[in-house]
């Protein structure tokens, strides 16, 4: 069934303030905003916003037991209808992602759940969904090996690149391409990509995605410390 | 995931407070918990938190074809999504018993009392009319999910407009955003449902009970109503037997409940049509206040990459052979930060130990000097090894472990 939502025709003021198209949109985080979970996050890149909350390390189902890691389960929720198929694929990509920055070794027989409620989907939905499951990680003090942030490309017919688009920006653009890294040696992790793009563009993209992802982790780390820490 | 049961010295001690007319959380016994309507970008997105249970409601449209036995009217589909995200005993997949029995409670709320007018939705009689759907999700669980989730589905309803439709004789068009101003639904009137927990037999009563007061309850009754003094929807669970006063105390006490609560929508409702037509930001990242320590806010940061730098890599890593290309994105990276590591200044203590970053002596106890400079040193020491290659606030991480 494929509803579809009504959405607001984005503000002709944001369009016009979006000078340079390599701006990340301003991001906004309320950590712990939820009270039966071990971590929670709300994420917000620019309206795109996400909740995600993590469950761990605990009890797990006998015929998902690991003996040796814990088991890493990702949840995704759309707001519209039931899971469909993309949702699942959108559940693997991200659960292959987490399974590396989380140290599951040091959980045998346990899971750690990750469930995402997509809240409102105004563009860069992907990269939002990652970078909320991180926090949300981190918000639950679940041991990790790196934390990992997601950025997302879109390039245009004429090869210009737009960082963080938006929802129109998606749609009109040619390739939508959404880098993963970690937080160590910004090395690359995750690669999901829609449409089709030059190896130049893609490397094009690359560089300015590890640029935008040292704003992205930096974020965080302000995030944490100022939870943690109590101080502005 | 199992929930933690109750103990039964929690049960009785709630009992025995009940008794003595009080509420865990000092409320009164007809209290509601503080009520707070947000809506979001998106048209009939509504996010409702009652105390501290959440609830996400989504209104979306389709055109399709109507009702066999209805052809002159549209279609209503409410489902209520008790995601695992509220509690851990929520399973994804099948619902539960308790989902099944929210969901029905919520479609007669909204469909048996014809609060939606379903012959507006009709485009053309017996071909094409519009579905619609409202998505409710519950994000956290601290009781009442019912009464939060009936407020959210009533507000998003009210809040969510569909694209305009015009019939010239066999022609339809429904028109874009762009084109015509999105119309919204016609809402008759807006049934909300009051919850109410028994104790003893039936002797004590509780308005919006939380998540422990319900599970010590014996019964509950579910009234629904609107503010023009029309019941909607009634229902009694549980192992118990009502009087007829206590039934019509209930409707009156649900009366003025659901008085204060509509006033509240339709507030919400303006200030949100203020902020769009004054073209304000509005929307959830917005209610996020960046007073509180646990919320963060980023402004629009510029990225800014050289670009005579990747032209200069892209040359080099042309030239290169096949094989090595697919590191040479890599590579270069990795040489600019080796190129530039933190300066710090590592201090040494003793033979074979060196200290570097902040930190210093535990002040926390009365240790012994030389051991507790010797495990700090080598704490400090494993840490290094980790954070070598680590950009950014490094010895700010460190502050935090070692304080």
């Amino acid at each position: 069934m494929s509803s579809f939502t009504v959405v607001k025709t984005e503000d002709l003021d944001a369009e016009q303030e979006k000078g340079s198209a390599c701006v990340l949109r301003g991001q906004t985080s309320d950590l712990g905003c939820l009270t039966r979970q071990d971590g929670s996050v709300s994420l917000s890149q620019g309206d795109t916003t996400s909740i995600a909350v993590v469950y761990g390390p605990a009890e797990v189902r006998i015929n998902k037991e690991q003996i040796d890691r814990a088991t890493v389960d990702v949840v995704y929720r759309p707001k519209v209808g039931l899971p469909r198929p993309e949702h699942r694929k959108q559940e693997r990509i991200l659960k292959n992602t987490l399974e590396a920055a989380i140290a599951a070794n040091l959980h045998p027989r346990s899971s750690i759940s990750i469930i995402i409620q997509e809240t409102e989907d105004l563009g860069s939905n992907l990269s939002c969904c990652i970078n909320s499951s991180c926090l949300a990680l981190l918000d639950a003090a679940v041991s990790m090996n790196f934390m990992v942030a997601a950025v997302t490309v879109a390039m245009k017919e004429n090869s210009d690149m737009v960082l963080d688009p938006m929802k129109r920006d998606e749609t009109e653009a040619k390739s939508v391409i959404t880098y993963v890294f970690d937080s160590m040696k910004l090395q690359v992790l995750t690669i999901v990509s829609n449409g089709k793009f030059s190896r130049a563009e893609y490397k094009r993209g690359l560089s300015l995605a590890r640029e935008a992802v040292k704003s992205v982790l930096q974020f965080y780390r302000e995030s944490m410390s100022k939870k943690l820490l109590m101080s502005e | 995931m199992r929930e933690t049961p109750l103990s039964n010295c929690e049960r009785e001690f709630i009992l025995n407070f009940i008794a003595q007319q009080k509420r865990l959380d000092g409320r009164n016994a007809y209290d509601y918990r503080d009520l707070r309507i947000a809506f979001g970008v998106s048209l009939g997105c509504c996010h409702v938190e009652l105390g501290k249970t959440r609830v996400l409601a989504q209104v979306s449209c389709e055109v399709g074809e109507p009702k066999q036995t209805r052809p002159h009217d549209g279609v209503l589909y409410v489902n209520v999504e008790l995601s695992p995200m509220a509690c851990p005993s929520f399973e994804q997949g099948r619902q539960s018993e308790e989902g099944i029995e929210l969901s029905r409670l919520m479609e007669r709320c909204l469909k048996e009392s014809r609060c939606l007018d379903m012959e507006s939705l009709c485009i053309v009689s017996g071909e094409k009319a519009w579905h619609v759907r409202v998505d409710i999700h519950v994000l956290n669980h601290e009781g009442n999910i019912l009464d939060c989730a009936s407020i959210a589905a009533i507000s998003a309803l009210a809040h969510f407009r569909r694209p305009d439709v015009s019939v010239h004789g066999e022609e339809i068009t429904i028109h874009t955003l762009e084109d015509r101003n999105p119309v919204p639904l016609s809402l008759h009137h807006m049934p909300l449902l009051v919850s109410f927990a028994f104790f003893s037999q039936g002797k004590f009563m509780l308005v919006d009970p939380s998540s422990k007061e319900e599970k010590v309850m014996e019964g509950k009754m579910v009234v629904g109503m609107n503010k023009h003094r029309e019941l909607c929807t009634l229902q009694v669970t549980g192992q118990m037997l009502l009087l007829k006063e206590q039934v019509l105390r209930c409707s009156s006490i649900a009366l003025t409940k659901v008085t204060k609560i509509t006033e509240l929508i339709h507030e919400a409702l303006d200030k949100d049509k203020q902020a769009r037509l004054k073209g304000e930001k509005h929307g959830f990242a917005m209610l996020v206040s960046g007073d509180r320590v646990t919320a963060n806010r980023l402004p629009t940061t510029e990225v800014k990459v050289d670009t005579l730098e990747i032209s200069d890599e892209m040359e080099r890593s042309q030239s290169s052979s096949e094989d090595g290309e697919s590191q040479s994105g890599n590579e270069p990276m990795e040489e600019q930060i080796v190129a530039t590591p933190k300066e710090s200044a590592v201090e040494i203590l003793t033979k074979g130990v060196g200290v570097i970053g902040e930190g210093g002596t535990s002040t926390w106890l009365d240790i012994p000097q030389a051991d507790s400079k010797q495990t700090a040193a080598k704490k400090r020491k494993h840490k290094l090894e980790k954070m070598e290659e680590d950009e950014g606030s490094s010895e700010e991480e460190e502050k935090v472990i070692l304080k």
